[in-house]
């Protein structure tokens, strides 16, 4: 299993450094829509510092529904994703593989976001540590659920708008807990006022993770 | 003097039946395939010879009926069925950002081949130099078609399933292929070749079956199987270890028989409408 998904996320994350486009497409997308929040919330910095947290995990979850679509995308062309049926790779490495490829993305994206807010919205992190659990964890859970239905839809003529519809929803627990644990580090709090919503990402990761690995297989089957 | 073991069946489909929602793949095929034997699956376009082909990979689930692959279930051992068979569809099944090179190795290593083949693989369909560090996005279909055929190579698995094999390949293309195939036939692999250019394909296969809406409505043998006649040794790992085979058995004359009455009716465009 772990030689399946090291080999699919190595294939994966090859053809991204190739085709860039989570650097020339994804990232931009994420940084635009920080910008255009922006706009909206007027010039009031104050009032971008306090949005800063719902808003930074909604262009992160907005850059998951892009790269998750364009890790199906990957498998759609050429009969891949039969291909890759073909060889009888285990199903729950592939899940994992094709999961990690999508983290890894995401993490170099929260990356150039916080970068983003730090700068647009002068938001100022008291906890850093508390940030970085908080990306680490939400990104785990947002990359498996994303792996997880991107399967479900890859095999639909309308996988590119039902996708967000199928997945927006399931990953409001990640945009609540990342959005409080980022509050707790943007105002100095203490470890114990994230700590609930940690509980509540490391539960969400837990559940969609063995989720994916048990289901993957039968949906990559019948999707 | 004890009783020689029969041989064993390669694909074994009974009765089976496919359907994809409600239509009809295949409706209610027969078919023995012995280890070692080549077989020609012919007839018209739509006649379901690629859906025979997909349902004995697993890809395509059985609605009835039964289906063994080596001896074994293809869903209830989907990884060990598809690690010992190998499918050449019309898709070529490569990722565009990828090298000829790399999409070989990672087809190879995803199906727990031996990556000592890849450089041979590579060598016998002439994907070499510049050609080998070509993104496969920038291949003909003629080349993306041989890169296909080095990634079933490099595999060398014990069943080959080969869909329209010669489409899109130029003469020399169609001549490695030829010679790929007899190398593998005598080998021990089994292969079946659906095609419905039969010229092509016939001088490689041991039997051809004729498919026609969705079932097989006759068969006819073009030449002696030595496997099918009761060689029981096992399949060779390799192209180094072809022509292992040496126990023909009793020559088989070439003929012609139908495979008796299709119950349901296919139409003349080879379709039926209802699956019993």
């Amino acid at each position: 299993m772990w030689r399946d998904a090291a080999l699919v996320a190595g294939k994966d994350l090859r053809i991204e450094a190739r085709s860039r486009v989570a650097l020339t497409q994804v990232a931009p997308f994420g940084v635009v829509a920080l910008a255009l929040f922006a706009f909206a919330l007027g010039p009031d910095r104050t009032t971008m510092a306090k949005g800063a947290p719902g808003l930074f995990w909604v262009a992160v979850l907005f850059c998951t529904v892009l790269a998750v679509q364009r890790s199906v995308s990957v498998e759609s062309a050429d009969g891949a994703r039969d291909g890759l049926r073909l060889t009888g790779i285990d199903p729950a490495g592939l899940f994992l593989g094709k999961a990690a490829a999508v983290g890894a993305q995401l993490i170099a994206l929260e990356a150039v976001l916080t970068l983003g807010v730090v700068l647009l919205y002068g938001a100022r992190i008291q906890v850093p540590w508390m940030i970085v659990v908080s990306c680490v964890l939400g990104t785990l859970g947002l990359a498996v659920t994303g792996t997880l239905y991107g399967a479900l839809s890859a095999g639909l003529r309308v996988r590119e708008t039902l996708l967000p519809l199928l997945l927006l929803p399931i990953v409001a627990p990640v945009l609540l807990a990342g959005t409080r644990i980022w509050q707790a580090a943007m105002t100095g709090g203490t470890p114990s006022d994230g700590t609930q919503w940690l509980r509540l990402l490391v539960l969400f990761d837990a559940v969609y993770l063995a989720v994916g690995v048990v289901l993957f297989g039968p949906i990559q089957e019948t999707a | 003097m004890a009783p020689v073991a029969p041989s064993p069946s390669a694909v074994s489909l009974r009765d089976a039946v496919a359907l994809s929602g409600r239509f009809p793949l295949l409706a209610g095929v027969d078919l023995e395939v012995a280890v070692g034997e080549t077989v020609l699956v012919e007839g018209p376009n739509g006649a379901g010879k690629t859906s025979l082909l997909r349902v004995c990979a697993g890809l395509v689930p059985l609605a009835s009926g039964s289906l063994a692959v080596l001896g074994l279930d293809p869903v209830r051992h989907r990884t060990a069925v598809r690690r010992r068979v190998g499918l050449l569809s019309h898709a070529s099944h490569l990722y565009d950002d990828l090298t000829v090179r790399e999409n070989i190795r990672f087809g190879v290593r995803a199906a727990a081949g031996d990556p000592a083949r890849i450089d041979p693989a590579c060598e016998r369909w002439g994907l070499t130099g510049r050609l080998a560090r070509t993104p496969a996005a920038k291949l003909s279909a003629g080349q993306r078609r041989r890169v296909a055929l080095a990634v079933l190579t490099a595999r060398w698995p014990e069943v080959w399933l080969l869909d329209e094999p010669h489409a899109g390949l130029d003469i020399v293309a169609r001549g490695l292929l030829d010679e790929a195939v007899a190398e593998a036939s005598a080998a021990g692999v089994t292969i079946l070749i659906a095609s419905h250019e039969p010229g092509a394909a016939e001088a490689l296969a041991h039997r051809a079956v004729t498919v026609t809406g969705g079932r097989v409505t006759a068969e006819r043998t073009l030449r002696p199987s030595e496997s099918a006649a009761g060689a029981d040794g096992p399949v060779a790992d390799g192209p180094d270890q072809a022509g292992t085979t040496d126990g023909a058995g009793p020559s088989v004359e070439p003929d012609e028989r139908p495979t008796g009455a299709v119950p349901g009716g296919a139409d003349a465009s080879g379709w039926v409408a209802h699956v019993a």
